[in-house]
């Protein structure tokens, strides 16, 4: 059966909202995606009737607040099929959890030792291995796109060498959508003996991921891009590596003993987890993924790609030829998440989405963190339209005929 | 709302690109980037022998706000002093943030921005080419 947003659209109070007198177009889902009424309930019963610290205080809230904390770090697990909810860090974010690899991870490399990022990445996974260069003397290396926005494979083979301690990559670029074929990635990496972190902070959003069959060794992923609340991430590690890495932050929480001489450390996952967690975050980031987990995704996805593709077509019908819209990514539907980017001669995206907001369509104009892509084509931004399992045709209309006016207005 | 920023008046001083082109001989170059979007605007400025602006040249890659400012940097920096221009600055940041008029009459034209006032997220776009300036004049003053 044909997938209904309809029903979808309805769990999320949100997208009742007027923008400027216009019915809200949310499609800015690459950036923050909304909550649906069940996670807000989740976090909302959590406040007004567990609400209490974690892992120490004996009274009863405290009990149900520790239980509710732990129970979500399964739910994570479960969605990311990890061994054990030990293998389940709760972070600030996926930044929050590609800064803690870099440090602790990071701890254990030498001068001369490699990390292979890309092209394609997102500050976030960028800036905390150059500052781990700067730190440890380590050399970094990254990996090209090819002229459709993915991660171009076939530099693998002399981008990794023998040195390479670690590659990091994203699972889905935030700017061209393309997903990043792991199985080349995970097999450059194994030939030398390197680890390999996905950014999955785009892929979350679709469906649950299963590390294990990914093969790959880091997992970092965010709350606030697959429906829940603001403010927690979580790293999947493999527990024999999270194991023999030092902490990350001190603080309470992640120790075992502390004497004014010395500490010593709580075991993993708890040893990634300095000071106070965000508790209600993490219960409304669990229910998230018990959401996701619950739609039919395939059906999801394939509602999605029939969007993506009336994106492009409407791209195509907009341009009518005239190559003042160039798609910064693949123009095809395949292997590829609904996140289209495109640049417009003339019309620069921040002036789009000005406009576009007049007709109470959200999106993203700019650089999206990515400045090393917009480097790669030779723009500084793009306009970036990006679907949730919630849009529909109407959206998608009301984009496209709010963008035919933009340009009307500004070429 | 939004769609009162893009009048007729700042899509044409966007248009015009008054002052577009780098200079040969500056006294002075700043580079500055708006660290939301990556917009980048590289801004030259030639003192004459009393100290005033006597020519700007700036290469603007920027949104139409971006645009129209530097088009009236380039058509009305000349002629004046740099503490005057700094003086302009402080006026036009003072009147996005609601804290003042808008700026004398020659600088007029900096009224087109009004409508931006309530869009924070844009101010920065119409700062850029006066941070330009300033930084420009920074590099002079200290020689």
């Amino acid at each position: 059966m044909r997938f209904d947003p309809a029903t979808l659209r309805r769990q999320f109070p949100i997208l009742g909202r007027e923008i400027n007198g216009r019915p809200l177009h949310y499609l800015d889902n690459a950036a923050t995606a909304q909550t649906p009424q069940s996670v807000l309930d989740a976090v909302a019963a959590h406040e007004s009737r567990h609400r209490a610290n974690v892992l120490r205080s004996v009274h009863a809230l405290a009990e149900e607040a520790t239980e509710a904390y732990e129970r979500a770090r399964a739910d994570l697990a479960t969605y990311l099929n990890a061994a054990s909810p030990e293998e389940i860090v709760f972070t600030s974010g996926c930044t929050g959890a590609i800064n803690l690899v870099a440090h602790s991870f990071g701890a254990g490399l030498a001068v001369g030792d490699e990390i292979v990022i890309s092209q394609l990445e997102h500050h976030s996974n960028i800036v905390p291995w150059q500052l781990l260069r700067d730190r440890r003397g380590i050399t970094l290396k990254a990996l090209p796109a090819t002229a459709d926005g993915r991660l171009d494979t076939a530099a693998l083979e002399h981008v990794v060498g023998d040195r390479c301690k670690l590659i990091a990559v994203t699972h889905a670029s935030n700017v061209t959508g393309a997903e990043t074929p792991v199985h080349a990635v995970v097999a450059a990496a194994r030939g030398v003996g390197a680890k390999v972190l996905l950014d999955g902070a785009q892929r979350v959003p679709h469906g649950p991921v299963d590390v294990r069959a990914l093969g790959v060794d880091f997992y970092a992923c965010s709350s606030h891009k697959m429906f829940g609340p603001n403010g927690v991430g979580a790293l999947w590690a493999r527990a024999e590596i999270l194991a023999d890495m030092p902490p990350f932050l001190g603080g309470g929480e992640m120790i075992h003993r502390v004497t004014l001489a010395d500490t010593t450390y709580a075991e993993p996952p708890h040893r990634f987890e300095a000071g106070t967690p965000p508790i209600a975050q993490a219960v409304g980031f669990a229910a998230a993924a018990r959401w996701v987990a619950g739609l039919d995704n395939a059906a999801v996805a394939e509602h999605l790609q029939r969007l993506a593709g009336r994106i492009l077509d409407g791209l195509a019908a907009i341009d009518r030829g005239r190559g003042r819209i160039r798609v910064i990514g693949p123009t095809g539907l395949q292997e590829r998440l609904p996140v289209i980017s495109f640049d417009t001669a003339g019309a620069h995206p921040h002036d789009i989405c000005q406009i576009l907001d007049v007709h109470g369509v959200a999106l993203r104009g700019g650089h999206h963190c990515a400045q090393p892509l917009m480097d790669f084509f030779d723009i500084t931004g793009t306009t970036r339209a990006s679907l949730a399992a919630y849009n529909d045709e109407a959206d998608v209309d009301a984009f496209l005929e709010g963008l035919e006016d933009a340009l009307a207005r500004l070429t | 709302m939004s769609d009162d920023i893009y009048q007729k008046t700042l899509l044409r001083l966007a248009a015009e690109a008054i002052g577009a082109g780098r200079l040969d001989a500056p006294d002075a170059s700043a580079t500055v980037d708006n660290p939301l979007c990556g917009d980048r605007i590289t801004l030259d400025v030639r003192l004459d022998h009393s100290g005033r602006v006597a020519e700007i040249g700036h290469h603007v890659r920027a949104c139409v706000l971006c645009q129209a400012s530097a088009s009236i940097v380039g058509e009305r920096a000349a002629g004046e002093t740099p503490a005057r221009l700094r003086e302009v600055a402080a006026a036009l940041a003072a009147m996005l943030a609601g804290r003042g008029p808008t700026p004398d009459r020659k600088w007029a034209d900096l009224g087109a921005f009004e409508p931006v006032a309530g869009h924070k997220s844009r101010h920065a776009c119409v700062l850029l080419p006066f941070d330009a300036l300033t930084r420009a004049l920074d590099e002079i003053e200290a020689g």
